[in-house]
């Protein structure tokens, strides 16, 4: 079992011949993962590490199962190669591109969610299931990857990419290890939240408890405290929160765009307050993540 | 990028917002002539961007001699470093009824919204005093908004007749302006009915999304933003400026944010997550960190090295700590050469100026090599980020 990827997952990557994705093309390729097809419009015919290269995703959909994408392209065209893809019917995308206006992002989930397929990001970094696949661009390359990312028991959801690693890390050296990782995105509007997600988690029999990066603003913390009080979830949750510094600078902005505290939601000491109530154990210091999930699973 | 309340309204009376009589004043003597035109009391706005400034500030002041008196002590208020960019001065009719409305993106629905009340001021506070007064309508940013949405809305505040003809033409015109500006937030606290049946609006808080900004550029050219003005909620430091600098020098790696504390404990860290999280992290353990300084994406030796004697020269600063989370992309090795090239040339000796150096990942074998042969203190990836926080903290004294 595995959340949103598995064994057989083959995608395809929209704006393969940018720097950025020749570098995670060839950690997939590496790490296992099968990318049967990359698009660069005008580099058609072309391939990048073995991967032929499409002016279309249509060409590659029509001949071939797609289940999924990941789309790095240039900001100006990715709402449009997000709507390729999900007219060409590939049902789990990945929109790794920053800097997305959330009107963009609004219309693209929107579109999306017509079309019954999922989004995930934009700025993010995709998904993990260790040893098994590698959709998108955590954990750098193929032998750092592993070093960070084993097999183990522990969902992460992270509004961070380099904090997912962080975590799995961490996780990985306490013999925990990861069952999925997911990095959601820091945009003020993504294509799947916690509380999305948290549904594939709690399927997912190899998954025995989550763990949620969070940062200052929007509401997807006081969604998953809300979701935790309304749901009785066999998951215990762990959850951090970072920028608590920020809460004494209202309006700056540190990190991502959605990382800024202008309403009492947006701060860390209200997620913090949220989540506590409604069960969630939230860690005051990112170190003592391990010690709380084995406390949580009673391991 | 929060507007002065002035563009703002330029914008809605260009799109046919009704508003209340309004005008901008530069100095002391133009809020009297503008006092003196508008007759009566008037309510005095200085244009502000940090946070709570302008309303905390805006002033009613009986004749246009009170309006000279208070808008001269406006004029000198501190905005974040900046003074006040002129006044606005304003009627202020009194109405039969008042509303708010505010349009913004719904992270948990990932639409756009707008709520109303039949209150005025912002819906976030009414939300929590009075959220049996709000009222809501989600839209769409894929399809055109239609005029329907802002009638369901007018309807569900309780409204009939004329004042839901009116207020269904204000709210759709807001909204497609909304969509159509790429603002994030557009707050109208304060809508009021006259005593003739017409709504005006009084107050208007507008913030653009600042992703948006660049194919915004022909409405902010109108509004006369120059190229790069952020409307950050303070005027950045000398030390920030420097860094802005340094991050646009050199095109490999970015060092963005960067901002400036007053602790003593200098900080170069892994940037996105991972620096709000040593950021806390330091805190956490006692230290006083002495600056935000994010720097990421692979950055090339020179660019560590600068930003390194950039940390190293702010009075006050010691010592640096060097700390990211685990990191994909970005080469630990080149970090290191940096980081001891930037000491070195500042003649200090790196051991003696470095707290710790926790940055593992891609060639992090070769980082622990140079910095050994320094006698630096290395973390690996078993250190965890608290832990070389509080050794940091612990080091510093």
């Amino acid at each position: 079992m595995a959340v949103i990827v598995h064994e057989d997952f083959q995608f395809i990557v929209q704006g393969i011949t940018g720097r950025e994705a020749l570098n995670f093309t060839r950690e997939c390729l590496q790490y296992g993962s099968k990318i049967i097809g990359g698009v660069t419009p005008g580099k058609g015919g072309r391939e990048v590490y073995g991967v032929p290269v499409y002016d279309t995703v249509r060409e590659i959909t029509e001949t071939q199962r797609v289940d999924g994408t990941i789309i790095t392209v240039p900001l100006a065209f990715a709402p449009d190669a997000a709507y390729e893809a999900i007219d060409a019917g590939i049902k789990e995308v990945i929109i790794i591109t920053e800097g997305i206006p959330r009107k963009d992002a609004s219309a693209i989930v929107e579109y999306a969610e017509l079309n019954g397929a999922r989004l995930i990001g934009p700025n993010c970094l995709g998904v993990i299931v260790p040893d098994v696949c590698r959709f998108g661009s955590l954990g750098g390359p193929a032998v750092d990857c592993r070093k960070a990312f084993k097999p183990g028991v522990v969902g992460v959801m992270s509004r961070s990419g380099g904090m997912t690693t962080e975590i799995c890390n961490a996780l990985t050296l306490s013999g925990l290890g990861v069952s999925t990782a997911i990095s959601i995105g820091g945009d003020p509007v993504i294509g799947s939240t916690y509380v999305d997600l948290i549904p594939l988690f709690e399927a997912d029999e190899d998954t025995k408890a989550v763990v949620v990066y969070s940062e200052p603003g929007g509401t997807a913390e006081a969604d998953l405290a809300r979701w935790t009080q309304e749901n009785d979830s066999r998951l215990p949750i762990v959850a951090f929160v970072a920028g608590q510094f920020m809460d004494e600078m209202p309006g700056m902005s540190f990190g991502h765009a959605g990382t800024v505290v202008n309403k009492k939601v947006d701060s860390p000491a209200d997620k913090m307050r949220r989540m506590r109530e409604a069960g969630i154990s939230v860690a005051e210091e990112i170190g003592d993540i391990p010690d709380l999930v084995r406390q949580a699973i009673g391991n | 990028m929060r507007f002065y309340e002035f563009e703002a309204k330029q914008l809605l009376k260009k799109h046919r917002i009704p508003l209340v009589q309004s005008e901008l004043a530069k100095t002391a003597d133009e809020a009297a002539k503008i006092a003196s035109d508008i007759g009566g009391p008037v309510i005095l706005k200085p244009q502000a961007i940090a946070p709570g400034v302008a309303t905390a500030s805006a002033k009613e002041v009986a004749d246009p001699a009170g309006a000279k008196a208070v808008a001269a002590e406006l004029l000198g208020l501190d905005d974040g470093g900046r003074k006040p960019n002129g006044i606005l001065v304003e009627a202020r009719p009194t109405g039969e009824a008042v509303y708010s409305l505010s349009f913004t993106y719904d992270g948990t629905t990932k639409r756009p919204v707008v709520a109303a009340s039949d209150m005025a001021g912002k819906i976030d506070d009414l939300g929590d005093t009075h959220p049996d007064r709000i009222v809501r309508r989600h839209f769409s940013a894929l399809y055109p908004f239609s005029d329907y949405i802002a009638k369901e809305l007018a309807k569900s505040l309780g409204l009939g007749g004329n004042d839901l003809k009116r207020m269904t033409r204000i709210v759709s015109g807001l909204a497609r302006l909304f969509l159509d500006y790429d603002f994030a937030d557009l707050d109208i606290t304060s809508l009021v009915k006259l005593g003739d049946g017409n709504f005006v609006v009084l107050d208007v808080q507008a913030d653009l999304e600042i992703e948006a900004r660049h194919r915004q550029r022909p409405m902010l050219n109108e509004l006369g933003f120059s190229k790069d003005d952020l409307r950050q909620v303070r005027e950045p430091t000398e030390f920030e400026l420097a860094g802005a600098r340094i991050d646009e020098e050199d095109i490999r790696g970015i060092i963005s944010p960067i901002a400036e504390f007053d602790g003593n404990i200098g900080l170069v860290i892994g940037a996105g997550g991972g620096s709000l999280t040593l950021t806390d992290a330091v805190r956490k353990h006692g230290g006083r960190p002495a600056n935000y300084a994010a720097i990421g994406g692979n950055p090339s030796v020179d660019k560590a090295r600068r930003l390194t004697k950039l940390v190293l020269s702010k009075p006050g600063v010691e010592k640096i700590a060097v700390m990211s989370n685990v990191v994909s992309n970005t080469r630990a090795d080149l970090v290191a050469r940096g980081v001891i090239k930037g000491i070195i040339e500042l003649g200090f000796e790196p051991a003696d100026k470095i707290l710790i150096f926790r940055v593992p990942g891609a060639w992090e074998a070769d980082a622990a090599k140079i910095l050994q042969k320094y006698g630096i203190e290395y973390c690996d990836r078993t250190v965890s980020i608290s832990e070389a926080a509080r050794r940091a903290v612990a080091k510093a004294g």
